[in-house]
């Protein structure tokens, strides 16, 4: 076997290197799903590209079917053919073992990071102006109640984060506050972890509910020192004049 | 945020004196043709229900109005593109003069006729099951769109009328009276759109209602027919039934070529496979602009079923909707590049780069489609990450990135149209040059642009990025797909002819090819028809009626899978059907005399069996 299939298992064996192995020394390691989605996207790949045509189909597939079928096969051949045909179902098999067997691992997880909220917190809107006593006034209620988990520097790596698991949200990231209505951080600071709504389960969150120790006013501040600080806007649906 | 009275208030007059008279001349009509109908419209109120559910032992009622609705909507999506579909082809039959148009065009009609029956016994089913098994939701929507029900009553007459003076009128209305036959076509797609246009305000009145004022029945029906998502619903389905009627007549064709015996029959089915495949892939182009700007008024009008839809439980969807657009963005250029290397002898080496550049693009960008936002991970995994979102590849979960690649994936689907066009000609105008440089400037800078905007898009707040950036990226691809089409075409007139176009010489997975795409389309409805209906939660009509049977909560995704894939399944059945009994008689035509031979050397077997080889090729 050469040519088109040795190149597609290069091709497939250097993006699995590429993804396990020297991706991580630069950023966390990717999930296994991950790696698998983009496994099987250049497998796709390189079947599309290797059955364009006739010849391409023939030099890639040609002796796949070859080997398969037996064709002129003798000794080793017939042998690595008997090989094959013998281990590929007890792989699958295995695979399929594996993947239903009782295990003590927790399951993989499809957390709903941001469910939806309840009616009574749709479409509010922030009382109080953006003046910068406001604004002032937010970050320092934001630097006594949420820096020591969400980070001075909004970034999510307060003292206390990494005690959590999952760890505090990191509202330097565009894909957190930046995404949500002010609407909506008011309901996850109000209510906390423990006011997440049965789609937000496994309720994976140590938020504390704060309309214990908060009045809304400070609720309300701590949002707009929150965006001002993490340099991040709120959702809207009009433009600031 | 806008709350409904402000949207109410806002739509309260809008258009109501525009289409006041289309509505008294519609009651007028109305009137004449439905006195009893009209005489309940006339003031009768809505009589307390002793019952307000029933069910159906077994399957349940919800089940069965879910499996009956989505048939109904397949079927009514292919009604309503295939005219769209068969009158472009006529229209082009009658402007070039080619037969071969005329007769693709009437060949779907006559599927259309069955078809039609086969989508009015769905709806009517539909509609009976709707009455038995909701009756509090039904006398609600009766009491509030009455008057809507007659116009729609109305349009379907029409509708039928001239349906059948377009298909039974064919060959009478040929010659100088083809421009009538055409104008009748055309009639069929107006009534269809409004056939079309009057259910979905009912559907998009439960998702997005709106508040109304004062008026009599048939103001107050304008009012609500007239809530927020209802034109952006109209619009998306409407490209998606040219979609869904392009693809189908490709899975039309696919299966005929397999099964096609003659050569005459693998050139005339391939050439149809192209052609449907053409329509799909150009209704395909505009429809993610379309979805965009649908959720867009999802989240405007209520934060709540905007999360619940793009960040809630339902987002997953939007990960498979990612995975069902990329095959078919995939199957539908590798239908394109396959057809230039089988149709255009001598060719594929010439676009080997070109394809495989265009091939990478479309995978890197689908990666990032898929890319969910919040991974699925082991609890040593997401430890590993400091939680679900990835540090580097989470930037690819939000809108953004999905915007930039969908964009990218379009441009790079109608260059490989581009590439085909220009396959096997060499142009002479002596400007050609200049234009080819010109445009591959233009690509270039446009996808700069594009990718440009997608990452800046990350560092403005989000209301500039919708209104502006996402826009901005639309119009890109708008403006290179505007410009390009008809300076080729321009290029194409002048250009000579190197290699002769030969159909009939693609291989069988061409045919699959035409097939899979279809089942996506299909696939593809089914998933966001259930994520448009289950982002109303727990309300039969969005905050106003809640909905207090015991089917209210939401079923699991894994459930929502397996009902898309049986409805699914069972619509390709039903269309097989529709196609079998509508091609009976050609079979029986076709069947030769009794004790007569059919010899066509080399083509006695179809090529789904293998017949028809290529000199030299080994394997199909």
């Amino acid at each position: 076997m050469k040519g088109p299939i040795i190149s597609g298992a290069v091709i497939l064996a250097g993006v699995f290197i590429f993804l396990k192995f020297l991706l991580p020394l630069f950023t966390a390691p990717l999930p296994a799903s991950l790696i698998y989605l983009y496994l099987a996207l250049a497998l796709s790949g390189i079947m599309i590209y290797g059955t364009m045509s006739a010849p391409s189909l023939e030099a890639m597939m040609g002796p796949v079917y070859r080997f398969l079928s037996g064709q002129g096969q003798s000794g080793m051949g017939h042998m690595a053919r008997l090989a094959v045909l013998v281990m590929f179902p007890l792989l699958v098999g295995w695979q399929t073992y594996s993947s239903l067997a009782p295990s003590d691992l927790p399951p993989a997880e499809n957390r709903t990071i941001h469910p939806a909220p309840p009616g009574e917190f749709v479409g509010l809107s922030n009382p109080y102006p953006k003046t910068p006593e406001n604004i002032m006034m937010g970050k320092g209620l934001y630097a006594a109640y949420c820096s020591p988990c969400h980070g001075a520097n909004f970034d999510g790596k307060g003292t206390a984060a990494p005690g959590f698991n999952p760890p505090p949200a990191d509202f330097t990231d565009p894909g957190t506050i930046a995404q949500l209505q002010e609407a909506y951080l008011f309901w996850r600071i109000k209510k906390g972890g423990v006011g997440l709504p049965v789609e937000g389960m496994p309720w994976k969150s140590a938020m504390p509910r704060w309309e214990e120790e908060l009045p809304e006013e400070f609720i309300w501040k701590i949002i707009m020192g929150e965006y001002d600080g993490a340099h991040q806007s709120p959702r809207t649906w009009e433009e600031e004049e | 945020m806008k709350s409904a009275d402000q949207l109410g208030s806002a739509t309260i007059g809008q258009g109501m004196n525009r289409m006041s008279g289309f509505l008294k001349f519609g009651s007028f009509l109305a009137l004449l043709f439905f006195p009893a109908l009209a005489m309940a419209a006339g003031g009768a109120e809505t009589q307390a229900m002793s019952v307000e559910y029933r069910d159906v032992p077994g399957i349940g009622s919800r089940n069965l109005i879910w499996i009956v609705a989505q048939q109904h909507l397949l079927l009514a999506g292919f009604v309503l593109g295939v005219p769209i579909f068969a009158w472009v082809c006529e229209v082009v039959g009658w402007k070039t003069k080619e037969p071969r148009y005329d007769k693709l065009a009437k060949e779907f009609t006559k599927l259309l006729t069955s078809a039609y029956a086969t989508t009015a016994l769905f709806g009517g089913i539909l509609l009976f099951l709707l009455i038995g098994l909701y009756p509090k939701l039904m006398a609600y929507l009766t009491d509030m769109f009455f008057p809507s029900f007659l116009v729609y009553c109305l349009l379907f007459l029409l509708e039928t009328a001239t349906l059948y003076m377009y298909w039974y009128g064919w060959d009478y209305m040929q010659g100088n009276k083809k421009t009538f036959h055409l104008f009748l076509g055309f009639l069929l797609n107006l009534f269809a759109l409004g056939i079309m246009a009057v259910p979905n305000s009912w559907a998009t009145f439960q998702a997005s209602p709106v508040v109304l004022g004062e008026g009599d029945a048939w103001a107050r029906a304008w009012m609500a027919m007239q809530n927020p998502t209802w034109m952006p619903v109209n619009i998306h389905r409407l490209i998606a039934n040219v979609v869904l009627g392009g693809f189908i007549v490709g899975a039309y064709a696919g299966i005929r070529y397999l099964l096609a015996v003659s050569r005459e029959e693998r050139e005339h089915y391939d050439w149809m496979g192209y052609v449907g495949n053409f329509i799909g892939v150009f209704g395909m182009l505009p429809l993610p602009f379309a979805g965009y700007w649908l959720m867009r008024e999802v989240y405007q009008y209520n934060q709540q079923m905007g999360i619940t839809l793009m960040g809630g439980f339902l987002a997953w969807l939007f990960i498979l909707q990612a995975m069902l657009i990329g095959v078919l963005f995939l199957g539908a250029n590798y239908y394109f590049w396959m057809g230039i290397t089988y149709r255009i002898p001598g060719s594929e080496n010439q676009y080997k780069k070109p394809v495989m550049a265009m091939l990478i693009v479309l995978l890197l960008c689908l990666g990032i489609w898929m890319t969910p936002h919040s991974l699925v991970a082991s609890l040593a995994e997401a430890q590993k990450m400091g939680g679900t979102h990835h540090p580097l590849l989470g930037v690819f979960g939000v809108m953004s990135a999905k915007m930039t690649v969908s964009n990218i994936m379009i441009l790079v689907t109608f260059m490989s149209f581009i590439m085909y066009w220009r396959a096997g000609k060499q142009e002479t105008a002596g400007w050609a040059k200049a234009a080819k440089a010109i445009m591959g400037g233009l690509l270039v800078i446009a996808g700069i642009a594009v990718v440009v905007l997608g990452v800046w898009g990350y560092f403005v707040p989000a209301i500039i990025r919708i209104n502006y950036f996402s826009v901005a990226q639309v119009l890109i691809v708008l403006f290179i797909m505007i410009t390009f089409t008809p300076l080729t075409a321009v290029l194409m007139k002048s250009a000579k002819t190197t290699t002769e176009m030969v159909w009939g010489k693609m291989p069988i997975r061409a045919g699959y090819s035409l097939v899979l795409n279809a089942v996506m389309v299909i696939l593809l409805m089914s998933l966001m028809g259930y994520a448009r209906s289950s982002s109303r939660v727990h309300w039969h009509i969005y905050g106003v009626m809640r909905d207090t049977s015991e089917y209210a909560y939401s079923p699991a995704l894994g459930y929502a899978a397996a009902f898309m894939s049986l409805n699914t399944f069972v619509f390709c059945l039903i269309v097989a059907f529709i196609f079998w009994v509508a091609t009976l008689g050609d079979k029986a035509k076709a069947q030769p005399p009794r004790g007569s031979t059919v010899g066509i050397p080399g083509h006695s077997a179809p090529a789904m069996a293998g017949g028809a080889p290529r000199a030299g090729e080994k394997l199909e």
